[in-house]
């Protein structure tokens, strides 16, 4: 007799083999074993179903159930590449990294990665789709981080050149090569909730109308993705401001962040007193926003990730 | 019968699932709601706004806490972050008791996030009766399981249903959340009796009753949450009710959710049952 876990491993290998493209259970599983054989040998038919077709109820509810979640999740992704060619890249990904968490929060974390991997899924918008699933992995982290106690304007009077300071975890620094900030908010604005989840059975996938882009120009872009009273906002800044957020984030005193942020050897007296008033500005409107957070000497320091700027809590 | 030592003793009515299309009327209107019961992984997250809401409610209401992947049923150890999180999420919510599924949903870290049926052996038992007294043990709180809706059973099995639910429950010395709609869900497609179902399972150890509406299909019926509760289910509702006593109860609409006052009405709909079953048992 199979022991529970030599069951267990066949029926989750045959659950969550991919769908022909009728969403029907396939004739053999991910792994090459003929499925009507598998489930004859482990599951009982009943009168009106054959064990594949039992077996095949678990097989669709799992794909169902795993595509709804990112589609949900990376609406933008999908305008940009086309239901079609999202659908594909939905099927691979999830067949090739299966999620690993108890959470289908978590579904979407190693999509980037995979697509590195397997750029033949992006098509002609390869960075353009990068930089959005970015974006919305940004958007999933601004939504439910957690948030540290902010420092408030009042307390930037302490501030000194040697202090270091933190940014919150929510608080995503992203830069892009595509405007898509822009485009999000076009496809929907208001995917906010991601709080479904429950035993429930679902009966069929709601994949509404979205829209579509073509031949979206570059324009490099330097976003803050984070949050304010619990609604996920999307920030333009100047790259300046981006570096010292990301000085700050890594570690660096507040002196060397901002000396690291503009370094160049022409500037003048009259442009110090502007840089001044604009990082004066700058620092109050973080403040005024609770983005700024005390740092920790046990706060391990965040180094930049060149490859691509997400800088996830 | 209703306070026991798997529901911390308590007294609950009846409730309905907190979820998100009705918090703004929860939170605006204040509803007089006996209790709610909530969906732990939705809320064992770090911050922002589900957080935010939960505390609000918990302000007013109390919840119960729900869980849908804990997988006490799968062969591979439990998993310990899910465990750190849940213990912290049981420390805000103070939830008198906590349930979950017997089922399994995963295997070799790769989740199915779905509620897998069990084979009904003796190993399979002994396997989840361990991972519930663990758990238990290191949430410090009482667990109860709940029965799922299947769509198969396997070949493998080497009692029914509710004999493996009252051998782990036996095993685990845990409570038991019977959910009746999903007894009758699985009696339709499993052909057999669900009254017999009812009749059979350890009436002392049953903390909480789960009912819920489902989708008819030609073949088969599926667990759907997106109706509300049928005649049939009712009629098992009140044969629990009649065996076990006047428990806490509570409606599920997970699907196509209508307005909170709709879903309360339905839920309200069991206290005509708790009523004479406590007048029964005076």
């Amino acid at each position: 007799m199979l022991t529970l876990m030599e069951l267990q491993k066949r029926v989750a290998t045959a659950v969550m083999s991919p769908l022909t493209h009728a969403d029907e259970i396939a004739s053999r599983t991910v792994d090459g074993q003929p499925m009507r054989a598998l489930a004859t040998e482990l599951i009982k038919p009943n009168d009106r179903l054959t064990s594949l077709e039992r077996l095949g109820i678990y097989n669709r509810q799992y794909w169902f159930r795993v595509l709804d979640s990112l589609y949900e999740d990376f609406p933008g992704l999908c305008a940009i590449l086309g239901p079609n060619a999202f659908h594909r890249l939905c099927r691979a990904y999830l067949t090739d990294c299966p999620s690993q968490s108890f959470t289908l929060r978590n579904l979407g974390a190693r999509l980037d990665s995979w697509l590195r991997e397997h750029p033949e899924f992006g098509g002609r918008n390869l960075t353009l789709a990068r930089d959005m699933i970015h974006l919305e992995w940004a958007h999933i982290e601004a939504f439910d981080n957690s948030a540290l106690s902010p420092i408030g304007p009042d307390d930037l009077r302490d501030l000194g050149p040697r202090l270091r300071l933190t940014l919150q975890p929510y608080i995503s620094l992203l830069e892009l090569r595509y405007p898509v900030d822009d485009l999000r908010i076009r496809v929907n604005a208001a995917s906010e909730d991601h709080g479904a989840a429950s035993n429930a059975m679902i009966q069929d996938r709601s994949r509404g109308a979205r829209p579509r882009f073509n031949r979206v120009p570059p324009e490099r872009i330097f976003l803050a993705v984070h949050r304010l009273g619990f609604s996920v906002y999307y920030r333009r800044l100047e790259p300046q401001e981006f570096h010292v957020l990301e000085a700050l984030r890594r570690g660096d005193p507040i002196g060397e962040a901002i000396e690291s942020s503009f370094k160049t050897n022409t500037t003048k007296l009259q442009d110090l007193q502007v840089i001044k008033g604009m990082i004066e500005g700058w620092f109050a409107t973080w403040a005024e926003m609770g983005w700024l957070c005390r740092y920790h000497e046990s706060e391990p320091k965040k180094e930049r990730d060149n490859d691509h700027n997400i800088k996830a809590a | 019968m209703p306070a026991n030592r798997f529901n911390g003793y308590t007294d609950y009515g009846i409730g309905i699932g907190l979820r998100v299309p009705h918090y703004q009327h929860i939170l605006e209107r204040k509803p007089v709601v006996d209790w709610f019961e909530i969906i732990s992984e939705n809320y064992m997250v770090d911050g922002g706004r589900p957080l935010s809401i939960l505390d609000q409610i918990l302000e007013r209401y109390q919840v119960v806490q729900h869980g849908v992947s804990m997988y006490f049923g799968s062969a591979e150890p439990l998993n310990r972050e899910h465990l750190r999180r849940l213990k912290a999420l049981v420390k805000r919510t103070k939830t008198p008791w906590l349930t979950d599924h017997l089922c399994w949903g995963s295997v070799d870290g790769r989740y199915t996030h779905d509620l897998l049926p069990m084979p009904y052996t003796f190993e399979a038992a002994a396997v989840t009766a361990r991972k519930i007294r663990e758990a238990r043990d290191f949430l410090e709180v009482p667990i109860a399981v709940e029965n799922v809706s299947s769509y198969a059973e396997f070949h493998v099995s080497e009692m029914t249903e509710w004999e493996f639910l009252n051998e782990v429950a036996e095993q685990a010395d845990c409570g038991v959340l019977l959910d009746v709609n999903n007894i009758y869900v699985s009696s339709r497609n499993h052909n057999f009796d669900a009254c017999e179902y009812v009749d059979n399972v350890p009436a002392e150890r049953v903390a909480q009753i789960h009912i819920a509406g489902h989708s008819k299909f030609q073949k088969y019926i599926l667990d759907t949450h997106d109706h509300p509760v049928i005649d049939p289910v009712w009629k098992l509702y009140e044969l629990a009710i009649r065996r076990v006593g006047p428990t806490a109860t509570l409606l599920e609409w997970d699907d196509r959710i209508p307005s909170f006052d709709e879903v309360h009405a339905e839920a309200l709909k069991a206290e005509r049952y708790v009523e004479v079953a406590a007048v029964a048992k005076c």
